[in-house]
Formats: C-alpha cells, sequence, structure tokens
C-alpha cells in the first residue's frame, strides 16, 4: 500500500472523501445525450466562484459609507493593483449570472426539469434565482451613483405600497426616510455577508436534490429505468467525471472568451451592464428623467409598469409583480403532460413556450424603455400572455397531443 | 420690447429645447484617439490650465499622468499649479458652496464625466455656447440648456450667437453664428477642444489601453487553451455511444 493510500484509508475512516468524490463525480452517472442547453449549469457554478472570489477583493477597498462610497470605487479603478480588473470582472459576472442562470432555467422549462421527480430541485432553483435577484439589487446600491440611489429608492418605495403597514415597512428596510448612509451599510452587509451564505446553501441543497434523483435529458425519459443487470449503472449514463468535467472545459473556455470580450473590449456594454449614470455620484435632490432597472430586472418592472394603479394605489402592480415569480415555484404541478421534452409535446405547448419566450423578452425590452401609451398597451399583452402561460397551463398540457417517449436516450 | 419678445420666444422654445436634450440633440463626433499621446498631452495642458479652477478631477492623481507619455519632471514642472506633489490627486480649493452661490449649482468633478456624458456631447457642449441676455452668466448652451457654466473659453472661440429656425410652430436654434472672433480661428478651437475632450475620455478610465492590451493576451490565451480542451473532450468521448 503507497503512503497516498495510506492516506486516503486514514481520512476515509474519518471522513466520507472517496465516497462523497465517487457519489458526486466519478460514479454520478449522467445521461450521455446532454446538449448544448446542459453547460449552464455548471457555468453559473463558475459565475457564482467568480463573484464570490472578486467580491472579497473588492471588500478590501471599497468604503460602505455614503460619503466615500463612489470614489472608493473609483480608487479601485485606478489606484489599486489590477483593481480595474476585479471591478470589471464583478459587474461584468453580476450580469453574466442572470444569462447564465436565464438560460438554464429555459433549458429546464424545454426538457420538462421540473417535473416529477425533481420538483424539489425546482423549487430550490427558483429560490435560488430570488436570492440572486435579492443579491444583484443589493449590490447595485454599493457604487452609490445615481441610478443605484435612484434605482433603490423605487424599488424600496414598492413596499410602501404595501397597504397599511407600508410607509413602515420601508422606513423599516431603509433605516431612514430615504435611501441614505444607514440603507447603504445595511444593503452592504446583506450583500457580502446574508446573501452569499443563502446562495451558497441553496447551491448546495440544490445540487444534493439532483444527484439524489439524478439529471434529466434532452429526451425527458428517466435513465434508472434501463440498468446493467450485473453492475445496476444506467445503460445511458456515463460517469460525470471524466466525461462531462472535460466537456464543461470546452464550455467554461468558450464562456470565458465571450466573458473576456465583454470584460476588456465592452465593460459598459452599451450602457447595459454599466449605466451612463451610474457615473454620477448619488445625489438625493436631484431625480434623473429616466429610471430603469438593470436589463435583468426589467421583464418585472414592465409587469409592474403594465398594471394601473387602482382605489388611487400602486399595489395591485406589486403583487402582480411578485406573482409573475411565485407563478414559477407551482410549475412542476401546473403541467399535465404526459411527457417532459419538448421534442415528444404537441405543437400547444410548442407554441405557448414561443409565446412565453417572446412576451419575457418583450417584456424586458419594454422595461427599459420609458412608459410611452404604445409601451404600456405592448406591456399589458405580453403581462397577459406571461400569465396564461402559467394559468392555462393545466388545460393545455393536458389536452396537446404528445408523442410516444423513446426507451432509451437519443442522440 | 424687441427684448421682451425674444425672452418670450426663447421661454416658449425653452420646454422644445429642454425635451431635445434629453431625447437626442445632434452631437458632433468627437475625435477620440487614445493612441495619441501628443494630443493627449495637450488636452491635459488645456484641462490643468482651464478646466481645474473650478472642477476638481478628484480621483485623479497627478503623477498618473506619466501613462500619457509626460515624465514626472514635465508633470511637476508645467501641470503642478493646484498642488504640492505628484502624487496628490487632482482637488480645487474652491468650496463646493461658493460653487453654488456663485453658479448655481457646484461644478461637477469631472474624474469620470466623460463616462456619464459622453466625448460626443462634451466635445459639442464645448463648442456650443452661445450669447443669452437671458442668463445671469450672459451665457448659455445648445446642448445644456440654462447652463450654470459661464463660457470659459470665450476669448478663445469668440462670441456665437443662435440664429433659430421655426418647426411646428416654434422657434428653435438652427444654428449658431460666429460674431466676434475670438484669438483661435474656428478650427483651430475645435482642435483644442478635441485634444480635451480626448483627455477627459482618457481620465474617465486611465486603465483603458491597459485593459485592452491585457484583452488581447488573455483572449490570445482561452484561443489556444481551446485546442487541447477540445480534442482532450474528443478524445474521452471516443468510447461513448
Amino acid at each position: 500500500m503507497s503512503a497516498l493510500q495510506k492516506m486516503m484509508g486514514w481520512i476515509d475512516d474519518r471522513f466520507p472523501l472517496t465516497a462523497t468524490y465517487k457519489a458526486h463525480l466519478s460514479e454520478y452517472y449522467a445521461p450521455k445525450n446532454f446538449n448544448f442547453w446542459y453547460f449552464f449549469g455548471s457555468l453559473a457554478l463558475l459565475v457564482l466562484v467568480l463573484q464570490i472570489v472578486t467580491g472579497i477583493f473588492l471588500t478590501m477597498n471599497y468604503k460602505p459609507d455614503a460619503a466615500l462610497a463612489f470614489a472608493s470605487v473609483e480608487y479601485i479603478m485606478r489606484d489599486v493593483e489590477w483593481g480595474w480588473l476585479i471591478r470589471y470582472m464583478h459587474s461584468t459576472g453580476a450580469s453574466m449570472f442572470f444569462v447564465v442562470v436565464y438560460l438554464h432555467m429555459f433549458r429546464g422549462l424545454m426538457y420538462g426539469s421540473y417535473r416529477k421527480p425533481r420538483e424539489l430541485i425546482w423549487i430550490f432553483g427558483v429560490l435560488i434565482y430570488l436570492a440572486l435577484m435579492a443579491e444583484a439589487f443589493l449590490g447595485y446600491l454599493l457604487p452609490w451613483g445615481q441610478m443605484s440611489f435612484w434605482g433603490a429608492q423605487v424599488i424600496v418605495n414598492l413596499f410602501a405600497a404595501v397597504p397599511f403597514i407600508g410607509e413602515d415597512l420601508s422606513i423599516w428596510i431603509r433605516g431612514d426616510y430615504v435611501i441614505s448612509d444607514a440603507t447603504l451599510n445595511r444593503f452592504f452587509a446583506f450583500h457580502v455577508i446574508a446573501l452569499p451564505l443563502v446562495l451558497i446553501a441553496l447551491v448546495a441543497v440544490h445540487l444534493v436534490a439532483l444527484h439524489e434523483v439524478g439529471s434529466n435529458n434532452p429526451d425527458g425519459i428517466e435513465i434508472k429505468k434501463k440498468k446493467d443487470p450485473n453492475t445496476g449503472i444506467p445503460l445511458d449514463g456515463i460517469p460525470f467525471h471524466p466525461y462531462y468535467t472535460v466537456k464543461d472545459i470546452v464550455g467554461v473556455v468558450v464562456f470565458l472568451m465571450v466573458f473576456s470580450a465583454i470584460v476588456f473590449f465592452a465593460p459598459e456594454m452599451g450602457g447595459y451592464f454599466l449605466e451612463a449614470n451610474n457615473f454620477i455620484p448619488a445625489d438625493p435632490l436631484k431625480t434623473p428623467p429616466h429610471i430603469a432597472p438593470l436589463w435583468y430586472f426589467t421583464p418585472f418592472y414592465a409587469i409592474l409598469r403594465a398594471v394601473p394603479p387602482m382605489f388611487g394605489s400602486q399595489f395591485p402592480g406589486v403583487v402582480a409583480m411578485g406573482l409573475s415569480i411565485v407563478l414559477l415555484f407551482f410549475l412542476p404541478w401546473l403541467d399535465r403532460a404526459k411527457v417532459k421534452s419538448i421534442r415528444y409535446r404537441g405543437s400547444i405547448y410548442k407554441i405557448m413556450l414561443a409565446l412565453f419566450i417572446v412576451s419575457f423578452v418583450g417584456l424586458g425590452y419594454l422595461g427599459l424603455l420609458p412608459a410611452t401609451p404604445i409601451a404600456t398597451l405592448f406591456a399589458r399583452i405580453f403581462s397577459v400572455v406571461y400569465f396564461l402561460f402559467f394559468l392555462l397551463m393545466p388545460w393545455y398540457t393536458s389536452i396537446d397531443k404528445t408523442k410516444p417517449e423513446p426507451e432509451r436516450v437519443t442522440g | 420690447m424687441k427684448r421682451l419678445k425674444k425672452f418670450l420666444l426663447l421661454l416658449t422654445a425653452a420646454p422644445v429645447v429642454a425635451f431635445a436634450a434629453e431625447a437626442g440633440i445632434h452631437l458632433d463626433t468627437a475625435p477620440v484617439n487614445l493612441a495619441d499621446q501628443e494630443s493627449l498631452q495637450r488636452g491635459a495642458r488645456v484641462f490643468v490650465n482651464n478646466c481645474l479652477n473650478c472642477h476638481a478631477a478628484a480621483s485623479m492623481r497627478y503623477i498618473r499622468m506619466q501613462d500619457i507619455g509626460l515624465s514626472e519632471e514635465q508633470i511637476k514642472d508645467n501641470l503642478l499649479f493646484a498642488a504640492e506633489k505628484p502624487g496628490e490627486t487632482m482637488t480645487v480649493g474652491m468650496k463646493a458652496a461658493d460653487g453654488k452661490a456663485w453658479f448655481g449649482a457646484t461644478p461637477p468633478d469631472l474624474s469620470v464625466i466623460a463616462r456619464s456624458r459622453s466625448a460626443d456631447w462634451l466635445y459639442t457642449y464645448l463648442r456650443g455656447f452661445y450669447r443669452d441676455d437671458t442668463r445671469p452668466s450672459g451665457w448659455n448652451n445648445t446642448v445644456f440648456d440654462k447652463v450654470g457654466m459661464p463660457h470659459v473659453l470665450w476669448s478663445l472661440q469668440g462670441e456665437q450667437v443662435p440664429r433659430f429656425k421655426t418647426v411646428d410652430g416654434h422657434e428653435v436654434i438652427d444654428r449658431l453664428e460666429l460674431v466676434k472672433p475670438g484669438t483661435m480661428t474656428p478650427a483651430e478651437y475645435d482642435a483644442m477642444v478635441g485634444d480635451l475632450v480626448n483627455y477627459l475620455v482618457w481620465m474617465g478610465e486611465p486603465a483603458q489601453l491597459t485593459r485592452k492590451r491585457t484583452g488581447l493576451a488573455v483572449l490570445a490565451f482561452l484561443a489556444i487553451f481551446f485546442i487541447p480542451a477540445y480534442y482532450l473532450k474528443k478524445e474521452y468521448w471516443k468510447d461513448v455511444h
């Protein structure tokens, strides 16, 4: 027995190192037919790590103080060695996190990855998405630019629309009557400690649940139903390591090329990743003419604006916005189709999914624009389609003509 | 009476101009070229001589101008008026409250002005001052209506007055006419403003040239790394299917 084996034996007697490695990597059997859409899960994990590491280095020089925050970001950009790179990686990472997460969620919608037995994986995933939105919102206040300030002002004011307790609630959140130093400090605490802990914990349970039931695949069939009688290994399964680790490395390299192209050549991304107005220090006395949230929030912002105020209150819009996210949790039980994957679904679901994507992207676009009558009209149409995709799902998925699923995975 | 009429006309035009300023008034293209170190150096001199009296650039250190080809000695001898040491940042003595009292608004810090306003906006703005007796300073601006800043460079550019045209029943500024020449010709003035804007763009992010150079190296590395990564995957996946 070599020294290394001895050492591993010593550890394994005290900690399940080999067993964990096997369970999650070398003997975790994933379907062999993963396609392009299956890169985004591991990429989301990569971006999470990038955000945590760059975030740690940013906190070394960032000052969560209303009088110093804006200048401290410029200090990082100019006087900290490679500070500009760390900052741009973090700001680009925030947007790219949403890019990969949206593509990851779209994959789930296409192949029915939220269906039984993966309901909890999906619910943990939606919780990750919620935590990510909170994390992004909190972090966007920290540069203390005009958009940081007024964006936070608008969003916190949404809580003020809650009947009876709204006003007190919003003051409780801000710690002041307006967004102020107190707000900046608490947002900083939540952004660098509380939410990252929640995110990491949720990602961990998301993966534990995934590895418990096994991965779905583009055919939406269970590979565990067809096992080799001798080994008990799924016939269509291959060990995650080395097959998917080497494959994901290729995905990571391509992703990093896109990521680097943005970081090094277009860090502002035409004003979508870093807004021009956020290079003006926060000024509580000067409201910018047009306040738009960052692109990843605009679909929900458009839904908020699409709902007209009722009884002199914006609360219905806030409820609609909240509902548009809450509905995601119920997806596993709204879908009544006999098959999971879009490959074997009928044309109704395909049309509904297409309409849903058009509406979501359309809402995202409209959320960037000032609310004109024609934009509001389209936002209302898209919002209705968005909700109907979920609310009519039990009906249209049960009448949709599906094709028979194959016995074994294809392609 | 004539002046009152003009004032009333301007008053009716004001919302239109203000709207136009928001909704993208025509901007001239700034001749930005960060590879042109001489232009950046000329722009730095214009900036230090003319802007850095009321406007600070508190994130910018004098010594950083080494990046645009100036030596520490040159910086000390030619550009260090408002500071003692080249390691200091570009601050000004004028108090924010005084600025507000004198100009109606505190002159903004210019460290990242080229990032909040675009280069084209700055280039058009600095050439767009015109005589306007209704303003306290006697000056107004085509892209920034009712701006508090007087035309600091007027002795160089000269004095422009607006010529109006009627659009949808409203009088709007058609063009500016130079009625009193300055010490520079219009071409010389434009070139000087071009240098200044070039400098402001560079100052907005002094690391940007390093950033692009580093980016090329990173992308080249990734492109090369892609090849073994791709063939490694291909080799492993031979036995699948």
